[in-house]
């Protein structure tokens, strides 16, 4: 069949499968690993106040996850659904926050608005920070996966008299949704990544327990090398959920395509 | 045995009155008229871009129009009456409308998440309100009408290009729509497959009073199926009568070219 509109999905759940992947990088991870306990004392002296910075990272990594997929959601179906103000609105939030540093606008919301009454906690900050600045990206994702399903698709529902709300809940999202996971992928790790940044506004994460650590011991390849493996190794779970996410997702979508 | 029933006094099914479509300065449809009984079949035919996919499209609101009007079974389908004048048709009048018809794309345009079977029931539930056991069992009935019963589980992808678009003749059917349009149903497919499509329509049409319209370029089925043969020049109609006329002894140069050229190339 030449007309296989279903490949225009952009998923190709052949290929290394993420079982393979997930292999390689558990091999890589416990190599280097095992390379790092064997040659540093420090790895028993660090890890343990290292592990509870890294709990904070986590803590703002995920909450900072949530609110990016709920402002990207909010701003997405404003910018294609909303009457015009509500448009504007949601245009200007994305450029705003995607044309700004995320440490600029952790700053703001840290120390600016305090000076207008509003004062957060250096958790909520950097949670919302985040947040907002990964969500911008992330409804840019949003719409062009949405507007990557073909039009044909829009015009199928509509000979079937499916209203617009009907139509993108069970025919577009469904599939934009298979779409949108990889460059999600890269948007939550960036997050993840990002999130060193909170060390400036007084959280002890991962990156502010390293340069105290750093500062007081001055083991600094033993501390920083750690450090690198804890990052490295959180990213790794997040691209390996992703995977999963995307092959359940691609396969439900193009069900029988590898067997058919 | 194929009297006109354009002649008939009863209300047409389909009415094309002074419609026109463009595209910028393109015209697409040119003030067409065009009156299509209940329970008629109507193949259109005619050389690429002189607007006959427009006349399926325009007809199942897909597309505005810019001038004139179109009605299904008396009922304006793109304005609605408002106090004495008829203005635009909103969202909800185009919903309601679009009820009374079906469409079956060239390309099938299946949904690929769905099975053959939710593919069937997506809108029946969602749009006639039927519980999910009744619409399963309508939707089953028609897979099996059209030859898929042992198919309905299978998801699009696992389908050939003839079955797929026989499920989607069973998801237009599943609306119970009083018109039926084909949009070149076959010229997507590998010509194996074109006769299994064929079969389905031919039987649709003699067991049901639904009306057809159809865009083809199976110069043999329209001849063989249709009641009428419109062919299309430019956005108008330039020719039109019943089969055995039009292919038979065509009145205009136009026609003649046309049907010579088609021919050539089989």
């Amino acid at each position: 069949m030449p007309a296989n509109r279903t490949g225009s999905a952009g998923t190709s759940p052949t290929g290394s499968s993420p079982a393979a992947g997930a292999l390689a990088a558990a091999a890589i991870l416990g190599f280097a690993g095992g390379l790092v306990v064997s040659s540093f004392a420090g790895f028993r002296d660090f890890l343990p106040e290292l592990l509870r910075g890294a709990a904070v990272t986590v803590q703002v990594a995920a909450g900072g996850s949530l609110v990016a997929v709920a402002m990207a959601l909010l701003a997405t179906a404003a910018r294609l659904y909303a009457p015009l103000p509500l448009r504007w609105l949601a245009v200007a939030y994305v450029e705003l926050f995607r044309g700004t540093s995320a440490l600029v606008q952790l700053f703001w919301l840290f120390f600016v608005l305090p000076m207008f009454g509003i004062s957060l906690s250096p958790m909520t900050a950097g949670i919302a920070a985040l947040g907002l600045n990964i969500g911008a990206y992330g409804s840019e994702v949003m719409r062009g996966a949405i507007e990557a399903v073909p039009r044909s698709q829009w015009e199928a529902a509509s000979a079937l008299s499916l209203g617009r709300f009907r139509t993108l809940r069970r025919v577009i999202l469904p599939q934009a949704f298979v779409t949108m996971i990889p460059p999600w992928g890269n948007l939550f790790i960036e997050l993840l990544k990002a999130t060193s940044l909170v060390s400036l506004i007084t959280l002890s994460d991962l990156a502010f327990k390293a340069q105290q650590l750093n500062q007081t011991t001055l083991r600094t390849v033993e501390i920083f090398g750690i450090v690198l493996l804890i990052y490295l190794a959180l990213s790794l779970l997040v691209t390996l959920a992703m995977r999963a996410l995307e092959h359940r997702a691609g396969r439900r979508l193009l069900r029988g395509k590898e067997t058919g | 045995m194929n009297e006109s029933p354009a002649s008939s006094s009863e209300t047409p099914m389909v009415r094309f009155e002074r419609v026109s479509k463009r595209y910028g300065a393109l015209t697409v449809l040119d003030q067409l008229d065009l009156d299509v009984a209940s329970g008629e079949k109507v193949a259109i035919i005619g050389p690429s871009g002189s607007g006959k996919t427009t006349v399926l499209r325009v007809l199942m609101a897909l597309e505005r129009i810019d001038d004139g009007v179109i009605h299904i079974d008396g009922e304006p389908l793109t304005h609605m009456p408002q106090g004495d004048s008829l203005v635009p048709a909103d969202a909800r009048h185009l919903r309601k409308m679009r009820g009374h018809i079906g469409m079956v794309f060239q390309h099938f345009n299946l949904f690929p998440h769905m099975s053959a079977v939710q593919n069937c029931m997506e809108a029946p539930i969602s749009v006639l309100g039927l519980g999910k056991e009744e619409a399963h069992a309508r939707a089953a009935e028609l897979l099996t009408m059209v030859g898929l019963a042992d198919k309905l589980d299978h998801h699009p992808a696992q389908l050939s290009g003839g079955q797929q678009q026989r499920v989607a003749i069973a998801r237009a059917l599943a609306m119970r729509p009083r018109v039926m349009l084909f949009d070149e149903v076959t010229s997507a497919l590998d010509p194996e497959l074109c006769g299994e499509v064929l079969n389905v329509i031919r039987e649709l049409g003699s067991a049901h009073q639904l009306t057809m319209l159809m865009v083809t370029h199976q110069m043999g089925f329209a001849r063989e199926f249709a009641d009428r043969v419109c062919f299309f020049d430019a956005g108008r109609i330039a020719e039109q009568g019943s089969p055995e006329e039009l292919f038979g002894n065509p009145q205009h140069e136009r026609t003649r070219q046309f049907l010579r050229a088609v021919m050539e190339a089989i």
